[in-house]
């Protein structure tokens, strides 16, 4: 270190990447260690052995759920939709990030979210296969439900009701999941191969060999990489847009008080966003520490990621107070009644609860100190984890439980078995988050790359 | 209804080898049988005897420890809560256990095998038949609806007085006690099975010792009688044994009227009333309209003069309807003016208007307290009966004093009302008797040990009978006891002997309506289980046992002096039994005299407003005293104004839990009579301030697996003295909390428009004020989806009146019997869960002196159904003729239509809830209608299978298949006992429901949401007196 650099070729503005990482090689280097390694940390293991009893507990309730049937839940007539469909939604919200990160920061030419672009993916990929158990197994006979919703030639000459929402929601679900698994595994094929060439041992070599398909790294193959690429983040983005606006109809289309809402949609996909960028940041904070992964998740991601998620908070809060002020416009007596209700009925406190965790706690983002302060960042995210969860279930529970017939009127609340199949998700998200971490590249290497002032030449 | 056939000769298929199965299930391992040795047992045996299995016959010790193990041990597994796992388990082993029984030798007489089909007996189409069931003793008369000889039905016989085709939730829910798994099944002697011919031999040593003192010691102990049959068998056994008595103790019987008639004419005369006739009633607690066997006649009769005068051709003054009460009721709720008044009160009111009226009676010491409470309503009530002289009635609640109803009597007899609207006749039972009193003596003499054979046939003592009479304890101190009952309840746990009752449609009998005409209780099916009816076992103590019942029957008519020749009698025999009704049987009315009465002391007595509290004690709606709580039907059915279901409690006004300092479900010791129990505090506007209503019929130890352990028992503050109420009563605070399962939480209608009410001087003079003063009519025909093509030539729409719905739940209970519709229990109600079809929902307007409004809600059948287009794969669609049909074998079970669907009509099957295992359930379902599987939705069907059957039979007669305007009747509507229900063809400008949706009081509920409802509702009109502010 005794020659300083002498003069900077040109004034970047301020580095995505940390100064530790300064060639390809160590780049490679720190990204292809986490997984070409014998070594695992403990901690590791402590997650993956959580996330696998969770997923004992969800088998169990799964089972039992089969066996019984959903009244296991604490559903009633009133309040035909609990634990599930929240669950579902939530998770489909967090599944939101990964997809807005890669496609839309792309196509804005956004270079800092190569560093968590990846990561954002998997989750969003595991949170859409959690969120997708759901729909099925909150069916009254998911055996029947898991093929009868898709519209397949029958001798019956049956078809499945296409003005009904829960349709578009099994087309918008598998497409959203579809294009974001292709879209991931085409980001991870030049990276697979780079582990495959710095592979070992003969087993790993032959496990990314095949994943890598071929992989040559010529720039034919990069042409039509970037050009695939390109594609399919022209692919995704519509789908932000319209996964979260179709889970939003589910609601929006119905005539209950509360969720009959034009608001909906865009007050869904900002909640999504909101949601799904707070779960980036629950799981990436842990990781940049265990990993050691501060120079490529810098002070400049979390401040990135914290002012997104001020904004889509403000943009949920607007929805929050338009649902309350076109309750009170309306004039209705039962949206009136909805409005008053929501603040003021049995379920109450989960509403003031909600505003605090969504709308009030995130104001304190709006101050840098804080949104630079890992702690205070983590926190928030998982006041808004929180808070998320609660605005479906105030969205579910809260508008079903009083709607028109005050005679029907009656409460709800989640059972043990409610809990473990919603808890057993987290595990099975967890589980499967870790194992990617743990095996396949969890930040893409090549894309990275481009970041360094080396790299960072326009083609 | 065409197919009436006189007499049912049918034979049903047994399982023979259940019991086999069953006890190799239970891993009993048995040794071979001895054949020679059998041979060599029965030779050695004289007289008839019938055995279930060989095992039995070999009386191996291996059968004893079958026996032993099976039974009593799963009969005592059944502790605790109401738990859906075990019941099913439970249900499944003692339904094989009940196939032990299975195969018994019958009558051969009774036989008749299927090698010709019997006529009019057509696969796939009911046959009905008319026979009767007794309601608190009187008949009232029915059509069983039987499919290929099986009973799914039980509807009121439309020529029967005190039915005209209506019936109540009890005698609906009639027809699951015949195929209760939990029934009776054998005889019993001390605890293990044995047989009639064992029971008949048992008898003859101690009734040849009571023959030789001439009867002295034998005692027969029965509920209310009123079948001739038994009456002439019981009178010709007291005839022979002069010293033998006969005790009838019907515990849900209030001896009041018997007493009070005595007091006012002295002698038994039994009264009933022709409201048809009446413009003005005063019901004085009298739940007239649900309690008692003429309720359902004077529920119509009533009703009909006042819907006639709404929506009929001619207007005329509708009638106007009293009610003053303890406790709010069905009757109460629509009432034009309603009081909560105490016992005490009440008489003071009656004496009051009694004053005014010109009644004088004679007080023993001093007149009662003056009438304290609203003068206006006091001087209304007077001028209004004053001005209808010869046509109104005053009332008595069967449950009031005997004073109160000599009052009443002498009352009717000043305005002139006595055989107008208020008839007397010769008593209905065939030996009237004040109930109390008759136990009483019964205890008594048991204790004093003048008993030693005791018969007790179809009562329950031991669990009904006031407790301080401590009848168990005296029982036991008779050496021969026998019990004749459906269930092995807890008297025939302290029973050396108990037998099996027949089901009234299992076996035959005769009934006496209100109105004394005889009704043949006709059976409909060969007996399940080796089961007796009342007549046999009253035959054995005759000395005629092995008569058949039936010709007990025609004995007993053919000797009546009705019928001059044996040739004429069987003529008439025939026709009885099809119309359900002997011809001439009808008591004409009975000139009386009536005497100076004398009201005791304590009579009109006020409760102190600040500190007095009174425990009124009341037979459930439903349950009655207890006799049919293992009906999950009854259990499961709303009462009407609590909305309770599965649990009986303290029932206290809002005023009166605040000045107790407790809390809804709070649990309080109730102290009265010498007994104690713990009630939940259940709060209901309307309820007379200080008093404490609760029902008799919970808290049963034997009564099966349904029944067992549900409430407390009431039975134990009862007084032995006969009397529903007392002041002496204690209330002690507890701070434990027990849930009750009420199938409506909230009370308040929220400022929406669901139930629109009017008086009729509003109706009068502003027709259309439904429409004008509520809610906002949708504009246009407004859908995205375009509209359903609605030509074809039925379209099917029903109406509700409100006016006349009283919130009894008759239509509720039809609809679980036609619709197999599945009980839920208790868990699943609190959970809000429950599944029925139609539910009548009710609101209340104030706290304390609440309107009350009753509104049943089936599917509304919307041309924009919300619920249709959310369903994924369609499962939910609408049908040309305008129904919401629902195809449960495409439903997946999204719950996207509940949720979607503002009325809240549909149901899921959260859980398996259809028992799949009990075999007689199965034989109790309607064929019709499909039993639905667990994760399926359900919800009213209009009935569409009678409206298919309807369109057959008219496609078949006109080709077009265009059903006339009236032809398909719901069973709701069927059930209904004013008349509320109104279904047809909307496209028939004749049919009845047309015309009342032509009514101004037409209107649709939430109507404003544009689902355009095929269900809606006349709004309510009152006809207050305007001189009650």
């Amino acid at each position: 270190m005794s020659e300083a650099p002498k003069r900077q070729p040109y004034t970047a503005p301020a580095p995505v990447l940390g100064p530790g990482q300064t060639s390809y090689t160590s780049i490679t280097e720190k990204i292809s260690s986490i997984v070409l390694t014998p070594h695992t940390p403990w901690q590791w293991f402590a997650v993956v052995a959580v996330g696998l009893a969770l997923m004992g507990m969800l088998q169990v309730a799964i089972v039992w759920l089969l066996y019984t049937g959903t009244g296991v839940w604490g559903l009633n007539v009133p309040v035909g939709w609990g634990f599930a469909i929240i669950n579902f939604v939530w998770w489909i919200g967090i599944g939101h990030a990964g997809t807005l990160i890669s496609a839309v920061l792309l196509l804005f030419r956004q270079k800092w979210r190569t560093s968590i672009n990846r990561s954002a993916e998997g989750m969003t990929i595991f949170a859409v296969m959690c969120a997708g158990m759901f729909p099925i197994l909150h069916t009254g006979r998911p055996w029947l439900a898991a093929y009868w919703l898709f519209p397949y030639p029958n001798s019956m000459g049956i078809w499945p009701q296409f003005r009904s929402p829960l349709i578009w929601d099994v087309f918008a679900v598998s497409t959203y999941l579809t294009v974001s698994l292709l879209f991931w595994l085409l980001g991870l094929v030049p990276d697979f191969a780079t582990f495959r060439d710095r592979a070992r041992n003969v087993v790993t070599q032959r496990i990314f060999g095949m994943l890598s398909m071929g992989w040559r790294g010529s720039a034919i193959h990069w042409e039509r990489y970037e050009m695939a690429s390109l594609m399919l983040a022209g692919l995704s983005t519509p789908l932000v847009l319209s996964v979260h606006s179709v889970v939003s109809f589910d609601f929006a289309v119905s005539i209950i008080p509360g969720w009959h809402t034009t608001i909906f949609p865009p007050y869904f996909v900002a909640g999504a966003i909101y949601a799904g960028f707070a779960m980036v940041l629950t799981l990436m904070i842990p990781l940049r520490g265990l990993y050691g992964l501060h120079d490529f998740i810098t002070p400049r991601h979390l401040d990135n990621m914290g002012k997104v998620m001020l904004v889509a908070g403000l943009i949920v809060g607007y929805g929050y107070f338009m649902e309350q002020f076109i309750g009170w416009y309306s004039a209705s007596v039962y949206e009136n009644f909805m409005l008053q209700n929501r603040m003021f009925g049995p379920y109450g406190d989960s509403y003031w609860a909600l505003l605090t965790c969504n709308i009030f706690v995130p104001q304190l983002l709006w101050f840098k100190r804080i949104r630079n302060n890992i702690y205070t960042l983590f926190g928030i995210c998982m006041f808004i984890n929180v808070g998320m969860w609660l605005e479906r279930f105030i969205i579910v529970v809260g508008s079903l439980h009083r709607d028109y017939m005050p005679s029907s009127w009656d409460m709800y609340s989640g059972t043990m078995w409610d809990w473990m199949l919603y808890i057993g998700t987290i595990g099975l998200f967890l589980f499967l988050f870790f194992m990617f971490v743990r095996g396949w590249p969890l930040i893409a290497i090549h894309e990275i790359r481009t970041l360094l002032p080396v790299g960072n030449k326009k083609h | 209804m065409t197919d009436i056939v006189s007499t049912p000769q049918l034979s049903i298929d047994g399982a023979p080898d259940a019991g086999v199965g069953a006890a190799d299930h239970a891993g009993f391992s048995r040794k071979r049988l001895d054949l020679p040795q059998l041979r060599k047992t029965l030779s050695g045996q004289s007289g008839q005897q019938y055995w279930r299995s060989l095992d039995e016959l070999a009386d191996s010790n291996e059968f004893r420890q079958l026996l032993e193990r099976e039974f009593p041990e799963n009969a005592s597994e059944w502790n605790e809560g109401f738990d859906r796992r075990n019941f099913l388990k439970l249900m499944g082993a003692s339904l094989a256990f009940g196939g032990l029984t299975g195969c018994t030798i019958q009558p051969e007489e009774k036989i008749v095998p299927w090698v010709r089909a019997p006529e009019n007996v057509i696969p796939g189409r009911p046959v009905y038949y008319a026979t009767a069931i007794a309601v608190d003793g009187a008949a009232v008369g029915l059509l069983a609806e039987s499919h290929m000889g099986r009973p799914t039905k039980l509807d009121g016989n439309p020529q029967h007085p005190a039915s005209l085709g209506a019936s109540h939730p009890t005698v609906q829910a009639a027809i699951l006690d015949l195929y209760d798994p939990d029934r009776s099944q054998t005889v019993k002697n001390a605890g293990r099975i044995s047989t009639w011919g064992g029971f008949v031999n048992a008898m003859e040593p101690p009734l040849a010792s009571v023959q030789a003192k001439k009867g002295a010691g034998l005692r027969i102990l029965t509920g209310s009688v009123t079948s001739p049959t038994l009456g002439t068998q019981l009178e010709g056994i007291l005839k022979s044994l002069p010293e033998a008595r006969w005790h009838q103790y019907d515990p849900a019987r209030g001896d009041g009227a018997e007493l009070g008639a005595q007091q006012a004419f002295g002698e038994s005369v039994h009264t009933y009333y022709d409201l048809s006739l009446a413009d003005v009633v005063l019901s004085l607690d009298a739940d007239l309209f649900l309690a008692g066997p003429a309720a359902m006649r004077y529920a119509r009769d009533f009703m009909q003069r006042r819907t006639q005068s709404l929506h009929g051709a001619t207007a005329s003054i509708p009638n106007r309807l009293y009610v003053a009460e303890t406790s709010p009721s069905s009757t109460g709720s629509i009432a034009d003016h309603r009081l909560a008044l105490d016992t005490g009160s009440i008489e003071a009111l009656a004496a009051a208007i009694a004053a005014r009226l010109g009644v004088a009676p004679r007080f023993t010491s001093g007149a009662p307290a003056d009438w304290t409470g609203s003068a206006q309503w006091l001087d209304a009530v007077v001028d209004d009966l004053a001005a209808h002289r010869g046509a109104s009635a005053v009332i008595v609640g069967a449950h009031q004093s005997a004073s109160l109803h000599a009052l009443a009597h002498a009352i009717n007899e000043t305005l002139g009302n006595v055989g107008r609207t208020v008839h007397h006749t010769a008593p209905v039972d065939v030996m009237p008797a004040d109930h109390a009193a008759s136990l009483r003596d019964l205890v008594l003499d048991m204790s004093a040990g003048q008993v030693d054979m005791l018969l007790i046939l179809g009562s329950n003592p031991v669990y009904d009978a006031p407790a301080e009479l401590n009848f168990a304890a005296a029982m036991n101190k008779v050496s021969f006891r026998v019990h004749l009952g459906s269930y092995e309840d807890e008297t025939s746990q302290l029973c050396h002997w108990h037998v099996p009752q027949s089901h009234f449609l299992e076996s035959w009998s005769d009934l006496r309506a209100h109105d004394g005409s005889v009704s043949v209780v006709q059976p409909l099916i060969q007996p399940l289980y080796p089961t007796r009816s009342v007549h046999e076992v009253v035959a054995v103590v005759a000395g005629a046992s092995g008569k058949p019942v039936l010709d007990m029957v025609k004995e007993r008519w053919a000797a009546d002096p009705l019928f001059a020749s044996d040739l004429a009698f069987e003529t008439t025999w025939q026709k009885a039994l099809h119309d359900g009704l002997i011809p001439g049987t009808a008591l004409g009315d009975k000139p009386v005299q009536l005497r100076q009465l004398t009201v005791p002391v304590g009579f009109g007595q006020v409760l102190d407003p600040e500190e007095g509290l009174e425990l009124c004690l009341r037979p459930d709606p439903f349950l009655g005293a207890g006799s049919v709580s293992n009906n999950g039907w009854l259990q499961e059915t709303p009462r009407p104004v609590q909305k309770l279901t599965w649990d009986n409690a303290a029932i206290v006004s809002p005023a009166t839990a605040e000045r107790l300092g407790v809390s809804n479900e709070q649990i309080v010791t109730l102290n009265a009579a010498g007994g104690q129990v713990d009630a939940p505090i259940w709060i209901v506007p309307g309820q007379a301030e200080g008093v404490i209503s609760t029902h008799l019929g919970y808290g049963r130890t034997h009564a099966g697996r349904v029944g067992n352990g549900v409430g407390f028992n009431a039975a134990v503050l009862r007084s032995a003295s006969g009397d529903w109420s007392t002041t002496d009563v204690s209330v002690v605070k507890t701070f434990r909390q027990y849930k009750l399962a009420c199938t409506q939480d909230h009370q308040s209608m929220e400022g929406r428009d669901l139930v629109r009410q009017g008086t009729i001087e509003h109706f009068q003079r502003a027709p259309h004020f439904v429409h004008e003063d509520f809610g906002h009519e949708f504009p246009a025909e407004l859908t995205l989806y375009g509209q359903h093509d609605f030509s074809a030539p039925n379209q099917w729409g029903m109406a509700i009146d409100l006016s006349a719905c009283m919130g009894c739940n008759a239509c509720a209970v039809a609809c679980q019997s036609e619709n197999n519709i599945p009980v839920v229990g208790k868990e699943q109600v609190l959970n809000g869960r429950e599944m029925a079809w139609i539910r009548i929902d009710r609101y209340f307007s104030d706290l304390d002196e609440p309107e009350i409004l009753h509104q049943p809600i089936p599917c509304q059948q919307c041309e924009n159904a919300p619920c249709e287009l959310v369903c994924p794969v369609t499962a939910t669609s609408h049908s040309e003729e305008g129904l919401n049909d629902m195809v449960y074998n495409r439903c997946v079970g999204t719950r996207y239509c509940s949720n979607n669907c503002p009325y809240k009509v549909r149901r899921f099957n959260f859980l398996q809830y259809v028992d799949r295992e009990s075999e007689t359930l199965k034989m109790g379902r309607n064929p019709d209608v499909t039993v639905r599987a667990r994760g399926v939705m359900e919800k009213c069907t209009y009935c569409v299978q009678r409206i298919n059957s309807a369109r057959i039979d008219a496609k078949v007669a006109n080709g077009e298949g265009r059903v006339a305007g009236d032809a398909v009747k719901t069973a709701c509507q069927q059930a209904c006992p004013t008349g509320a229900i109104v279904f047809g063809n909307l496209t028939d400008e004749q049919s009845q429901v047309t015309r009342l949706k032509k009514s101004p009081l037409n209107y649709g509920i939430l109507t404003d949401l544009n689902t355009k409802p095929r269900t809606t509702y006349l709004a309510r009109v009152k006809n207050p007196n305007p001189k009650i502010g």
